[in-house]
Formats: C-alpha cells, structure tokens, sequence
C-alpha cells in the first residue's frame, strides 16, 4: 500500500510537487537565507548540521525524546529533528548560533556558565534555546513551572538544579 | 596573586558549550566523508542464515555493505581488559562479522556506507537478514540454575570472592540479624552524545575522531584489532557529549567505522543510533543482590555477607564488583562477598557510573538501616558506631572524613528533630519520610604513569597538554588552573589542550581517577617548567637573581622574585629574552603509588533524603538531597560540586526511575527500552 503524508502548507510555501530526489530550497536561519538541495525526508536537524555547518544544534536522539535538537521556528521552539527541512521555507529558523546579536553572549549562556549549568555541554543548547522562550511564554513563573516546561530537555549530566538557577536569574533580571 | 586551585573558576570551555562552538565528534568536517549505518540482529542468538544484499546495494548513494562475508578478518582476537590499567580495551572479548554467529540482540551484522546519512540509514533498512535461531537466555531467571562462580571479574582485576573470618559462626552469635534481598534492573548510559567515529585513512595510517573516554584506549584496541603499528593510529576528541563509562571501552563499531573507511577508502562518519546505543557500548548488568547482617545489642556487626548475582554476556566474566566497598566501610570480624554469574545472550556488561558502589552500598546501607530500626538505635549512630578504623588489612584510611560528613549533612539537613517512627508524617495525600546513607567509594591507583607537559613562550603565554579527555569533568578548567598556579601565570595566559593521543599520555579518565592523577602530572610538568626557568635565572650573571637560592624564589603573573625582596625579579620572558630563547619546555610524569600501598583507600561521603510517597498510586518523589563528602582536596568546588549533584541524582533515579528490560517482539529479541527522569529539588552537595 503506497503511503499518502500530507503536510500542513502554508501560504508562501511552495505547493509543487518535489522529490525524492533532492530539491532546492530556500531556508532563512539566523537572519541568512541559504539556497540547500536536500531531499525531502532530510530533517531541519540534519539539513543544518551536514548541509549548513550549523553544528551547534544537537542530535540526541532523532527521535523527539531529548530535547537536543531545540530551535525556533518563527520564535517558537521546535524538534528539529521531527521538523522536515522543507517544511521550514517562508520561515525563519533560529538557532543557537544566531541567539546572540553580534555582541557578546546571551544573558542565559552567560547565566549558564555562572550557574555552571552543564556538564559536557551536548544537551546545553537546546536547554538555553528552551530557556529563553521558556521565559518569553510565560512559563518561567516558579519553579514547578520551569520544571515542567523544561522537561523536554533532557540532561544526562543531571545539571537540572543549576539550569533552573539560571533560569530563575534571567526571569528575575527581565522580569 | 593568589591561588586559583581551590577557587569556583567559571568552565573554560563554557563560551564554546553555550554558543554552539564546541564541535563534538559527530561534527567534525571532513572532505568526501561518507556515513555508515550498522544493521543489528533482531534475534538474540543463532546464526545469520542469508543476507539479502540486492536493494541496499541498488539505493542511490551507497558505496558499500560489509557483512560476514565480505569484511576483512580482524589480526587478533579482543580481550577484555579495563581500559583502567592502560592496556587495549575492547568492551568485550568478541568482535562482530567475523562469521554468522548471533551472540546477542543489536550484535552489528551488516555496515553500509552511503554518501549521505539518510541514504545510509535507508539502505540499511534495505539490507534483508534471514537467521536461524537458537535457543537464547536474556534474564536471570531463564536460566537461574547454571549460575557458576568465576575465579575473578572486572577483566581479571578483582577475585569473585573476598573473605575473613566465619561468617556463619559470626551470624551464630549475632544478638540480631537482618537479611535483605533485591533485584536491578540493567541500565543503560544513555550518554546525551551517542557514541560516534569518524575514520580517515591517509596511506596506513589511520586517523580516528572518536567521542570516547580514553583516546589511548582506543588508540590501542584498534591497532591491535587491525594488526598496525601503534604509531600509525591517532585518536583525537576534543569533547566529548557524556560517558558515565559507556565511552570508557572501544566498543566494536569504532574499529568497524575505520574498516568501512578502509574499504570506502574515504572518512566515513559512524554514529550509533539512540536504539543502537542500548545494544552497542555495554550496560549495567542486570543482578540480584542479598545481604546478612548479624550485629550484637550495641551494634556492633559480628558478621556481613553479601552475595551478587548477574547475567553476563557468552563470552565475559564481567561484573561490577559489589563487595569491593561493602566490606571495608565497617568494622567486621566474619566478611563474605561473592559474586556469581549466569550467562547469556547479552553483549558483555561494563563500568556504569559509581561501578558496583551504586548498587553495592545501596544494599548495605539499606541493610544498615533496618539493622538500626531493629536495635532502636539512631542510623548516624550506628553509622558512627561501626565505621572501621582502619581498612581489612588494616591499614589506616589515608583520609577518613565519614564522621564529620554525616555530622556536616545531618546538620544542614535537620535531621535530628525528626520523628524517626515509619508512617508519622503526612503532607496530604503524601507520606513524608526521610532517611540517610553513608557513601564510599575507592580511591583508584592501578594506572601506569600519567605525563603531561608544558611549554611557556617569551611572551609569557603557556600552552599545557596530556592526553585527558574532556566529557564534562571539567578537567579542561582544573587543569588549566593546576598549571597557572605551578608555573605561576594567571589563567588566562595557560592554554590548557587535550584529546589527542600526540600529547602526552594518560589513561582513560575512569573510575573518578582523572582529576587526581592528571592534576599530579601537569602540576609536574608545569613546576618543572618553572625551576628551569629559576634555575636559568639564578644562574645569570645578568639576571637580578643571581646566586639567588631557587627555594628562595616565588613567581607571581609571570615575574621571579625573592619571596623575601619582592622589588628583586624579572619574567620569564627577560631571562629567556638573554639566553635566545622563545619558548621552553618541561615534561612532567606521576606514578601512583603501588597498589599494596599500607592506606586504606576509600572516599567518605554520606547523604540525607526527604521522600514522599502516594500510598495510594504508589508515587515516590524525592524532596530534598543532601550531601557532604570529603573527597581530598577539591581543585575547583563547583565542578566538583556539580560531579556531586549528578551523582545523586543518578544515585536515586536508579532505583526510582530507570530500567532497562530486554522484550521479545515477534520479529525477535530487540531490546525496547525505556528511562524517564524527573527532577527533584536542589540536592545539596557539600565539600
Ligand atoms: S534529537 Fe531531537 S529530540 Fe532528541
Ligand atoms: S550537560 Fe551533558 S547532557 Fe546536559
């Protein structure tokens, strides 16, 4: 039985059919916009690690349950291991490499390295793009909160304790 | 300037953690690199019977498929030694495809090789393995009665069995006894970073990037596995996502990503899959543990048995070694540990965080503490009551900080307003209890010598190196702070490299060995680095310090001076500057001391829980942690406290939360596994 996937298009996405083979596609991350041929079943995660050198985001697992792979996709955090490249042309991807403006670091990596919220440092980008947009929801009130809508982040060095250290530090510098 | 050892100095590698900057194995850019896949079995044993090979060869962007029949014989057989004792360290002594046979689930039958690594991944779901089953054994209970006692464990490094005294004449006289029985699950690493390889091969030789603990471990498991001369093997890491000791062997797919890329004869990149992960770098053995106590009315412990029992693979006596602390931590004239076995189809289990300590002093403190609720006496007490003072051979401890841990942590932790009586304390629905544990964990000194060196330009910036790996320790900050202090510099003028097996040697960073023996060698050679330089100086005719005696002399950010004229000195660069010289060099080395050196060899700790737990679901949340340990002298508390705080949190989530079971599908024995976390409240290491 041939297996019918339908996905969600939106307006400026292209709507011609493409692939298997791979296809070019526009992808803006971190403000640049690069002109990729991937294949359609390329996932963001390794369209930005093996086609763009964006190695910062992480593959834990490529299969949803860690957390690794957090980026933005249009200021909301996503898998980018469930998410298809493709998926994300008319979109902006935000990355970990793209989460400071030029100047310096972010104040949560800055708040990370005070707090030492890491160990081996594989799960920390996407537990500080999570923490950012944690707070940017909403959802960094207390620390039941920022436990729940962090547990998508897995960390296997179990720096829990200080990612919410840093967590709380920046909700109480922007608050 | 003072100090940096001992001061909580920020990571330096955290701006390149935070920004996405460090480049982890699995990211390393190489032209023309191509991708492997591993096809696993789906049964636990028999034999590959035939492979179909047609539609996988057929997929775009495949280049090749190895099998049994077609990869090259390996030079020579593994054998399973600890990557501790600095030898060749293959996870098992076993290596896939080398003939039909299926020794476990997930055991590597084919590697493809694609171009991409989706079209590796698809082409191996293209590869069509018909097998020939045998009859397998996955859990103990299959096969219970043919559990056997090995002559020793761990790669030959510990006996099975350690004994003094009767034992049983010991419990016949006991006032009171206590016996408890538990079951483990296994347990998986699960390493945030699976394992990763990358291969390239220029002529014979052999360069690997590989996200291991010990790169001399791999260096040397894969050149004796290939038959090459050691110097032509080069490993480099430079981080590392996680170990936890599943990293700590060279477990076969390393050696087959560098086989591949011979075939290829280009890089090719091999990182394990997050299902591949429970089948490919070893576990904690699934086991069984009991325990017999017989302790007069005061306490004391007239006698102490404890048995292991663990599944282990066909072709390994491995087990982590319960006994090694449980017999030592209290005084006891009659002492049994035993470890038995029971084989089956499982790859051969390895080092898991805390390696037998977990599990062993779980079970003798829980132990412990139904033996104080059975004498009414206060479980620090008891505690404090049996501590030995000296180790079984009666050595003296070299550090004995038990007592002043359980009094620092039952302080900080309130514990003795507490209402002792089980089942006293609600908060709702919840029962609130709490309880405490004493902590030990053995001091390891079976490595070879450990080097390091250090070379200081005329500028008087300093470049530092060994062989370590960095996989979230922290060595890279510490050692950087060791050597700033030796050669006197500040911090930011010492470049402290690792993970490259060019660089000096030490061994695999196991058995929470690294801080301290790497420390020892680049404090060497940074110490030595600097009384060359005051040697040179005091030697000058020109130099202000002549005829200066060396012991007289201190460096401060770069200057000499006399400790007792501070207006008397110049820098390093000025005495180089004379002498023509724009960089010099030291090399340092550290033996341990012998293993029969006359200390008792423990690390104290001691550790206090507040738990709830739904009576009515049967949900148990951990509230409060807190610890005190006395580890030696801490370089930097807040990597070791956060080693500290990840250690507890393991320590309770073993038994809370994670399991590994091996599941029969249909299709086979693959094992489906699941672990879940939940994060409590701020454990509180102290130091
Ligand atoms: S890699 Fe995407 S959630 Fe783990
Ligand atoms: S820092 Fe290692 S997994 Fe989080």
């Amino acid at each position: 039985m041939d297996l019918e996937i339908s996905v969600a298009v939106t307006a400026d996405t292209r709507t011609e059919a493409r692939g298997p083979e791979s296809a070019p596609a526009a992808l803006t991350v971190n403000g640049a916009t690069y002109l990729v041929g991937v294949e359609p079943r390329v996932s963001l995660l390794d369209t930005l690690r093996e086609h763009l050198d964006l190695t910062g985001t992480k593959k834990g697992c490529d299969q949803g349950t860690c957390g690794a792979c957090t980026v933005w996709v249009d200021g909301r955090r996503v898998l980018a291991c469930l998410t298809l490249a493709l998926s994300c042309e008319g979109h902006e991807v935000t990355t970990i490499e793209g989460l400071s403006d030029g100047g310096g670091l972010h104040p949560m990596q800055k708040a990370f390295i005070k707090h030492d919220a890491f160990q081996c440092g594989y799960c920390t980008p996407g537990q500080i793009m999570s923490a950012v947009a944690l707070i940017a929801e909403g959802n960094a009130g207390t620390d039941a909160d920022i436990a729940e809508y962090m547990s998508g982040n897995i960390c296997r060095c179990a720096a829990y304790p200080n990612i919410r250290a840093a967590i709380r530090e920046v909700r109480d510098a922007t608050a | 300037m003072s100090p940096v050892v001992g001061q909580e100095v920020d990571r330096v590698d955290g701006p390149a953690k935070v920004t996405g900057a460090a480049r982890y194995t699995g990211e390393i850019v190489l032209q023309d690199l191509a991708y492997g896949a591993i096809v696993g079995a789906t049964i636990p044993s028999g034999r590959v019977r035939r492979i179909e090979l047609d539609r996988a060869l057929a997929a775009d962007g495949v280049l090749a498929v190895l099998t049994h029949e077609n990869l090259p014989k390996i030079a020579e057989p593994p054998h399973l030694l600890p990557s501790l004792v600095g030898a060749a360290a293959p996870g098992e002594s076993f290596f896939p495809m080398q003939d039909a046979a299926v020794h476990y689930a997930g055991q590597p039958v084919a590697v493809v090789v694609a171009d991409s690594h989706e079209r590796a991944q698809f082409a191996a779901s293209l590869v069509r393995v018909e097998y020939d089953r045998t009859a397998s054994v996955t859990t103990i209970d299959e096969a219970r009665d043919s559990a056997y006692e090995p002559r020793t464990l761990f790669g030959g490094l510990m006996p099975a069995r350690m004994a003094h005294g009767d034992v049983d004449a010991g419990l016949a006289v006991a006032d009171l006894r206590v016996d408890v029985a538990y079951r483990f699950a296994a347990n998986h690493h699960n390493a945030l970073e699976t394992s990763a390889t990358t291969a390239a091969w220029d002529g014979d030789r052999l360069t690997l990037y590989d996200s291991t603990m010990g790169i001399r471990a791999t260096q040397l498991t894969v050149a004796h596995l290939l038959g090459m001369p050691v110097s032509d093997v080069r490993v480099v890491t430079h981080f590392v996502g996680g170990g936890f000791g599943g990293k700590a062997m060279t477990w076969p797919h390393v050696t087959l990503a560098a086989m591949a890329a011979r075939q290829v004869d280009r890089p090719v990149r091999l990182m394990l899959t997050r299902t591949q992960a429970f089948t490919s770098t070893g576990h904690r053995e699934e086991q069984e543990q009991t325990m017999s106590l017989g302790a007069r009315r005061d306490g004391t412990l007239t006698a102490l048995r404890h048995h292991k029992l663990s599944l282990t693979s066909p072709f390994d006596d491995w087990a982590e070694p319960a006994t090694g602390t449980t017999t030592q931590v209290y005084a006891c004239p009659n002492v049994e540990g035993v470890h038995r076995l029971v084989r089956g189809n499982v790859m051969t289990s390895t080092f898991t965080r805390g390696p037998g300590e977990t599990v062993g002093m779980f079970v003798l403190e829980t132990a412990m503490d139904e033996l104080a609720y059975a004498l009414g006496v206060d479980p620090v007490e008891l505690r404090l009551r049996c501590h030995a003072d000296t180790d079984p051979r009666g050595n003296p401890w070299s550090s004995d900080g038990l007592a002043e841990c359980l009094g620092v942590a039952a302080e900080s932790f309130g514990w003795s307003g507490r209402d002792p009586r089980p089942r006293t304390r609600r908060d709702g629905d919840w029962l609130i209890g709490t309880g405490m544990a004493a902590a030990a964990y053995p001091v390891a000194f079976f490595m070879p010598t450990q080097r390091a060196r250090a070379r200081i330009y005329a500028g008087g910036d300093a470049v530092v190196q060994t062989g370590t790996q960095e996989f979230g320790t922290g060595v890279t900050t510490v050692m950087t702070q060791v050597a700033a202090d030796a050669l006197g510099l500040p911090m930011d003028a010492v470049r402290f490299e690792a993970g490259d097996t060019d660089l000096p040697n030490t061994s695999a960073a196991v058995g929470s060995s690294g801080a301290m023996m790497v420390s020892a060698a680049v404090h060497n050679a940074a110490a030595g680095l600097r009384d060359q330089l005051v040697a040179m100086a005091v030697a000058d005719a020109d130099s202000p310090l002549h005829g200066a005696d060396p012991a007289e002399v201190v460096v401060e950010d770069g200057r000499m001076r006399l400790r007792s004229r501070p207006g008397v000195g110049e820098t390093y660069g000025e005495v180089m500057g004379r002498h023509h010289l724009e960089d010099a060099e030291a090399l340092g080395s550290w033996t341990p001391p012998p293993p029969d050196t006359p200390h008792g060899l423990l690390t104290f700790g001691a550790q206090f829980a507040e738990v709830a737990v739904d009576p009515e679901l049967g949900l148990v949340r951990v509230r409060r942690l807190g610890g005190a340990f006395a580890p030696g002298r801490v370089l930097n508390p807040k990597t070791a406290r956060s080693q500290l705080m990840g250690g507890m949190l393991w320590g309770w989530a073993r038994p809370c939360w994670r399991a590994t079971g091996w599941t029969r599908p249909p299709a086979g024995g693959t094992p489906r596994a699941w672990a879940t976390t939940w994060c409590p409240s701020t454990p509180t290491p102290r130091t």
